[in-house]
């Protein structure tokens, strides 16, 4: 769906993206992660057409960005960082404008409309002025401006941007509910509002690309297998030798040990955990629980991005 | 075509949805007549005719400065506002984006016209007029607005705040103004072309009910190279 090869942009002498490089394919949801500042919004900005690249390749569905930006920009929906609403147009009349715009043929504008309130449930806004309407639902109507016209790819720069916790969720849900229907690359500096509906994350820091993959490819990339974590109940050191056997494990130390409990933090090179629990169970010991230390999305993208953006 | 009536469509709703469409009309309006009062009406046995061609210039100078106020905001609102990024992403040529805008405010100034029409009638009424002098005032109306409102969309093009668009657009239409007084103080052969730029000369013929296709030609050009620079100026934003 989206291949781009060797992508800069330049703001006067100032590299907001470098030769960035990365596909996604049709049908996934890309998490498009980094810091503010990172250049994410420039990014998606080029794939939007709204910029033209200073240089490298970017090709959408097949169409270049600066031979065909015609042909893309019917096959998007795109929803800047600021929804991009006109305040005195009601939320019914401003979707049939973008309708139409984006080309829908007139008899099945009324259609297309119900259909984006419908998903993005705004429904009983319909006849709302955008000016009257809450943060969470401006965020709403931006998306559903994107998706009036059902376009193979959506591209939301920070949908969740200033939404309150339960909006995060609702919005969260409905990009969710896209997914299957369209390609979706969403983008975030705040890894816990997008990471349950990503398939693969592209994280990026000060305009390069740091990591791409899925959340485990991710973690593997970071730490070479990723810390373990074992908690086990008492006989904490025959735990410490029979774990220091399993293949690839490099190393394990005791985190906390409290009366008959006792952490562990494994290191190795690769997934040990099914070998860990064998080896533990078939020598008695009581596995309370066995986790990935660091596989959490939230701490693999701080250590990403860890000094790389000031 | 389609996409250039949607963007007018949008943007005249927009002027009719708002105060600030209104309060330039009114405020036009009132400075119209107090004009028409204060210098087309008064004089000793004044002929019908001069009053209709005084009103068309008191009209002419408060529809390019109403045109710029008009225009300021159609560009450069939307660059503050954000807006510009939807029809940057929608298969929209910045041409169309441009000419949509400018047949708009065209539109809106038209509706400042029809309500100055009581003006022309009120001499008709108590005089006698040619109705194609009228017809002739009118169409130099809409030129001086065509040409105002056009180097207007391109200052607006040019500035993300509508203060600095208004001012932008206000210095350039004064420059076409001025070339009028400069080139009376220019040596020949300088004379006639910096007098040609000048807007006023070009308007003259029309006040007085003649209709020149060399005059209207200078207006639809003078139009064409700032809404070419218009589109030109947007089309340069998505490089940057």
């Amino acid at each position: 769906m989206i291949r781009v090869d060797g992508l800069t942009k330049y703001y006067g002498a100032h590299a907001a993206i470098r030769n960035l490089s990365f596909a996604i394919e049709s049908g996934e949801v890309i998490g498009f992660l980094g810091l503010n500042g990172a250049g994410k919004s420039t990014t998606l900005k080029v794939l939007g057409c709204v910029l033209l690249p200073t240089s490298g390749r970017v090709a959408i569905d097949g169409f270049d960005v600066t031979k065909d930006p015609h042909e893309i920009r019917k096959r998007i929906g795109f929803l800047p960082d600021t929804p991009p609403l006109y305040d005195e147009m009601t939320v019914g009349g401003y979707l049939a404008f973008v309708a139409e715009l984006r080309g829908v043929p007139t008899a099945q504008v009324a259609q297309a409309v119900a259909e984006a309130e419908r998903k993005t449930t705004l429904t009983e806004k319909h006849h709302d002025v955008i000016s009257s309407l809450s943060h969470g639902y401006r965020q709403r109507v931006g998306l559903a401006q994107a998706l009036v016209h059902n376009p193979k790819l959506l591209i939301l720069d920070e949908p969740t941007g200033g939404l309150d916790p339960a909006q995060i969720v609702e919005m969260r849900e409905v990009i969710r509910k896209l997914k299957g229907e369209h390609t979706v690359l969403v983008s975030s500096h705040i890894l816990s509002e997008i990471n349950q509906i990503c398939d693969r994350y592209v994280v990026i820091s000060a305009g390069e690309i740091i990591a791409q993959g899925t959340e485990e490819q991710l973690s593997l990339q970071l730490d070479s297998g990723g810390a373990i974590e074992v908690d086990v109940k008492g006989q904490a050191t025959i735990a410490i030798d029979l774990i220091r056997n399993v293949p690839t494990v490099s190393d394990v130390v005791m985190v906390k040990l409290e009366k008959d409990f006792a952490q562990l933090r494994v290191q190795a090179t690769s997934d040990v955990r099914p070998e860990i629990v064998r080896a533990l169970v078939k020598a008695d010991v009581d596995v309370v629980r066995i986790d990935r230390a660091s596989g959490r999305l939230e701490n693999i993208f701080l250590k990403l991005t860890q000094g790389r953006d000031a | 075509m389609r996409t250039v009536f949607l963007i007018t469509r949008r943007e005249l709703g927009s002027y009719l949805r708002t105060m600030s469409g209104y309060i330039i009309i009114a405020v036009m309006l009132f400075i119209d007549g107090l004009l028409f009062n204060a210098f087309a009406v008064p004089g000793p046995a004044k002929r019908s005719s001069e009053i209709l061609a005084d009103f068309f210039t008191v009209t002419s100078g408060v529809t390019m400065i109403g045109a710029v106020f008009l225009s300021m905001r159609l560009i450069a609102e939307e660059r503050q506002t954000g807006t510009l990024a939807l029809l940057y992403s929608s298969p929209v040529k910045d041409l169309e984006i441009v000419l949509g805008k400018f047949l708009s405010a065209l539109l809106f100034l038209m509706l400042f016209f029809g309500f100055t029409l009581y003006m022309p009638l009120l001499v008709a009424a108590y005089g006698k007029v040619s109705w194609g002098h009228i017809a002739s005032g009118y169409l130099g109306l809409t030129l001086v607005g065509s040409l105002s409102l056009a180097v207007g969309v391109f200052g607006s093009a040019l500035n993300k705040s509508q203060v600095v668009a208004a001012v932008s657009a206000g210095v350039m239409c004064l420059a076409l103004t001025t070339c009028w007084i400069l080139g009376k103080a220019t040596d020949r052969p300088f004379t006639e072309l910096v007098m040609g730029l000048a807007w006023w000369g070009h308007f003259d013929p029309f006040r007085q009910g003649l209709v020149q296709t060399k005059h209207v030609a200078y207006f639809a050009l003078v139009s064409f190279l700032a809404l070419f620079a218009a589109t030109r100026v947007l089309e340069a934003r998505r490089w940057r």
